[in-house]
């Protein structure tokens, strides 16, 4: 299945053993690099040419002229425009407490996947040309005293290579005394690569269609149309109601933001059937947009504020178009991070939208309470052939909140999957709320030139699963993220797992709902029947009519 | 005289390298903007909780303490010894000497011994578990020896040749007024006073910043609050307010 070694999972308690250092065992040429056309569309340089022959690979061969000079110069300037990328790179202590807490570092062995040492690769030619002790010991030959060095290609090498196997997941954040934060690192330093010739193509290509169509996939408005259409007449098949999901539809008070990845691929389709469900069902009156068909933002991963922000802001324009009262996010990680934490900045004030819902809202916001007050009829059996358990998306758990109260971002999909499955078992404690595992796909990782690091970084995950599987007979597990639901039902095979284990909250949902007018089995199974008959019969018909053509050919013979 | 002189000249400029290189720090850190709202969630919702949650990380290693046990135990020895030899040396500059430092006298030499041990623990972490090795730089350990020295050199002068002390009094004292005053020329107590002077002069320039720099973490400093009150860089409103994309497109 691959050249390297799929990491074992036993499943005894659920937690894995710290590996000892491998070095350089994931040194490499990283992802795939981003050529000038996709680079111009992000306002990045583009002064550079991809090298003939191999014309994907990380390996320095497309620095711009003076990258180092332009490099140093983009430090400056982020040193001078985020605080945290100052304070962080200043006050590590190396105390060594992150050390064990990355999942790639612990699927992998590779000492450079350690927060700190990851870090540590920025932070050294920072340390060497923006401190006094870095200038003083480099000047005397002995930068690497205070842990300095001097920025070279191999450096940019580590830099490109190291830093793609980075999700940003925040988990060493919190476990950190100063609440370092790797994830700033490496956005900072995805920025600087992108401004001296090595972008990441996976992102910046995906964000190219962002900006010109709208989503992620470059799923264009017609085609987004159809699919939302066929969707509309799944539901009605399954369930004999008109559940509708509006396009563009002027007026709505609502405007749903999911990503685009709710719109084709499974589960996540399944999720999306489940928010149209639930909205249809309370009554309430909303609409996607399809210049704004996209939950995700990839600014994020590439630690560009303004790529974020040109994003952002066509939701805003969507909802001022559109007319609407309220905007909510669709399950997605990230997109929920950009939108609970960022959006009011990037892209507010939102004085024109209704202030009595939070802007933005989760839809699990709307489920939520709505299951809580006795707003849905909830079949739980229909989720019977499940013991289910959640993954906490990392960029949800630790950036983000959802609710009211702190830590409302671990019991709201909690408290809807218990309201709609009777079976519901948590992974255990060092693997879920805050210090959740990432999947090991999210903040740009989720691309197929970097399987190996989305294999092994999901190990930690994948233990926890095996144990609740094993000890607990879970069947399933649910999450509410685009990202991870692609990255698990890539990635659990490997494992010896089931693709089709990965479920969506709202799958779930839209599993146990029984919508006003909805049919019961037996009468889908009447109308299925009927309809069967119909066609059978219109079979027949042509079948004769066929036949009664050919036999007056046949005469004409 | 000739000692006491240079010691002087060394202990101001150590401390005007301190105050001034810190508070410099603290400047710069405080006038960088946190473009967006960072904080690691679930994060307090109101101000006084932010003090609270900053408070834990301060006095309590928090976070630590959900790491790594070993490590929490090892710092939080060192950290509070050292909080209370430092106390402890109150008494060569104030003159009467206030009743807390007086009550911590007693307690700072046993502190003394704890803060070795302390640092022996984590010089051991730093050359025993292969992770925090790789991770360990030359000047970390030197800064290690560095403290190790200080305890070690200011228990000599306890246990193994006593300095003349009331001198010592007079010559801190002295600084404070600008008066020069001779100092003992017992070796360890100037080995004492110059790794001391050397700890002030690197403290600006080092990751001693941590002390300071805590305080303006954004992911433990901010409230978790972006989606009721906006938060924006000024850069970022420059951009908005000229209506650009990108910063180099304004003007």
């Amino acid at each position: 299945m691959a050249d390297y070694e799929i990491p074992k999972v036993t499943g005894e308690d659920g937690l894995l053993d710290i590996p000892s250092l491998q070095p350089d065992a994931m040194k490499g040429h990283g992802p795939w690099i981003s050529k000038p056309e996709f680079q111009e569309g992000m306002h990045y340089p583009t002064d550079f040419t991809m090298p003939e022959g191999v014309d994907n690979y990380g390996d320095a061969d497309t620095l711009v002229e003076n990258w180092k000079e332009r490099a140093l110069d983009k430090m400056a300037d982020l040193k001078g425009r985020y605080r945290s990328f100052q304070v962080f790179l200043d006050i590590c202590v190396k105390c060594g407490a992150c050390t064990d807490k990355c999942h790639y570092y612990i699927g992998s062995s590779d000492p450079k996947n350690m927060p700190v040492a990851r870090q540590d690769l920025l932070r050294k030619v920072y340390r060497r040309y923006f401190t006094f002790a870095g200038k003083f010991f480099g000047k005397i030959g002995m930068p690497g005293f205070v842990g300095a060095a001097e920025l070279t290609e191999d450096v940019v090498k580590d830099w490109y290579n190291y830093y793609h196997q980075c999700s940003q997941c925040r988990r060493c954040s919190v476990f950190c005394p100063y609440g370092i934060d790797t994830a700033e690192i490496s956005m900072a330093a995805r920025e600087i690569l992108d401004h001296i010739g090595m972008g990441q193509k996976y992102c910046t290509e995906i964000m190219g269609k962002v900006h010109k169509i709208g989503n992620n996939l470059g799923l264009p408005e017609g085609a987004l149309a159809d699919t939302l259409e066929g969707l509309e007449e799944d539901i009605f098949d399954e369930t004999g109601v008109d559940v509708k999901l509006p396009l563009d539809k002027k007026g709505s008070d609502i405007l749903l933001i999911t990503p685009s990845a709710d719109f084709f691929a499974e589960p996540h389709v399944d999720g999306l059937m489940g928010y149209a469900k639930v909205l249809h069902e309370l009554g309430l009156d909303w609409t996607l947009s399809s210049y704004a068909s996209e939950g995700a933002n990839f600014g994020m991963f590439i630690g560009s504020y303004e790529n974020m922000r040109k994003i952002s802001l066509r939701i805003r324009k969507a909802a001022e178009d559109l007319g609407v009262k309220r905007i909510v996010f669709g399950e997605c990680g990230h997109a929920w991070r950009v939108a609970y934490g960022f959006l009011n900045t990037l892209a507010g004030p939102f004085d024109f939208l209704d202030q009595n819902y939070p802007i933005p809202q989760h839809i699990l916001e709307i489920t939520e309470p709505a299951l809580a007050a006795g707003k849905l009829n909830i079949d739980k059996s229909k989720n019977d052939d499940k013991v289910l358990t959640f993954h906490d998306s990392c960029n949800i758990a630790r950036g983000s909140r959802m609710g009211d109260k702190p830590g409302g971002q671990f019991d709201l999909p909690r408290n809807v999957i218990r309201a709609v499955c009777n079976n519901f078992v948590d992974m255990p404690a060092d693997t879920i709320h805050d210090a959740t595992f990432c999947c090991g796909g999210g903040g740009g990782i989720l691309t197929d030139d970097l399987m190996e690091i989305r294999v092994k970084g999901a190990q930690p995950r994948m233990e926890a699963l095996k144990h609740v599987t094993e000890k607990h007979q879970v069947t399933h597990m649910a999450a509410i993220c685009a990202i991870c639901k692609s990255q698990f039902t890539k990635v659990i095979p490997y494992y010896g797992f089931s693709m089709d284990m990965i479920v969506s909250v709202h799958q779930l949902v839209s599993n146990a709902i029984f919508l006003t007018g909805q049919l019961s089995e037996e009468e889908i199974e009447a109308k299925e029947a009927a309809e069967e008959a119909e066609w059978a019969a219109a079979r027949e018909k042509a079948a004769a009519e066929k036949a009664a053509k050919e036999a007056k050919a046949e005469d004409k013979k | 005289m000739v000692i006491g002189v240079i010691y002087a000249v060394l202990f101001w400029t150590a401390t005007l390298v301190l105050v001034l290189g810190v508070a410099n720090k603290i400047r710069i850190y405080a006038r960088t903007p946190a473009p967006l709202k960072i904080p690691t969630t679930p994060a307090p919702v109101t101000q006084s909780g932010v003090v609270l949650r900053m408070m834990q990380e301060v006095f309590l290693f928090k976070s630590l303490f959900r790491a790594d046990k070993l490590l929490w135990v090892l710092g939080m020895l060192f950290h509070y010894t050292m909080l209370i030899i430092v106390l402890r040396h109150f008494r060569y500059v104030q003159d009467p000497i206030w009743g807390v430092i007086q009550f911590v006298q007693p307690f700072g030499i046993y502190a003394g011994f704890l803060f070795i041990l302390g640092l022996l623990g984590l010089m051991a972490r730093r050359i025993l578990i292969d992770r925090v090795r790789y991770i360990t730089a030359p000047s970390d350990i030197a800064m290690l020896l560095l403290l190790i020295l200080i305890g070690v050199s200011g228990l000599m002068m306890q246990f193994v040749s006593p300095t003349d002390i009331i001198l010592v009094k007079a010559f801190f004292r002295g600084l404070i007024t600008f008066d020069w005053q001779p100092l003992p020329a017992d070796v360890p107590l100037l080995i004492h006073l110059g790794l001391v002077a050397t700890l002030m002069l690197i403290f600006p320039i080092s990751k001693l910043l941590h002390a300071p720099g805590i305080f303006f973490s954004p992911t433990r400093n901010q409230i978790d609050n972006p989606r009721e009150k906006r938060h924006i860089a000024p850069w970022a409103a420059e951009l908005e307010k000229q209506g650009k994309n990108y910063l180099d497109e304004l003007d």
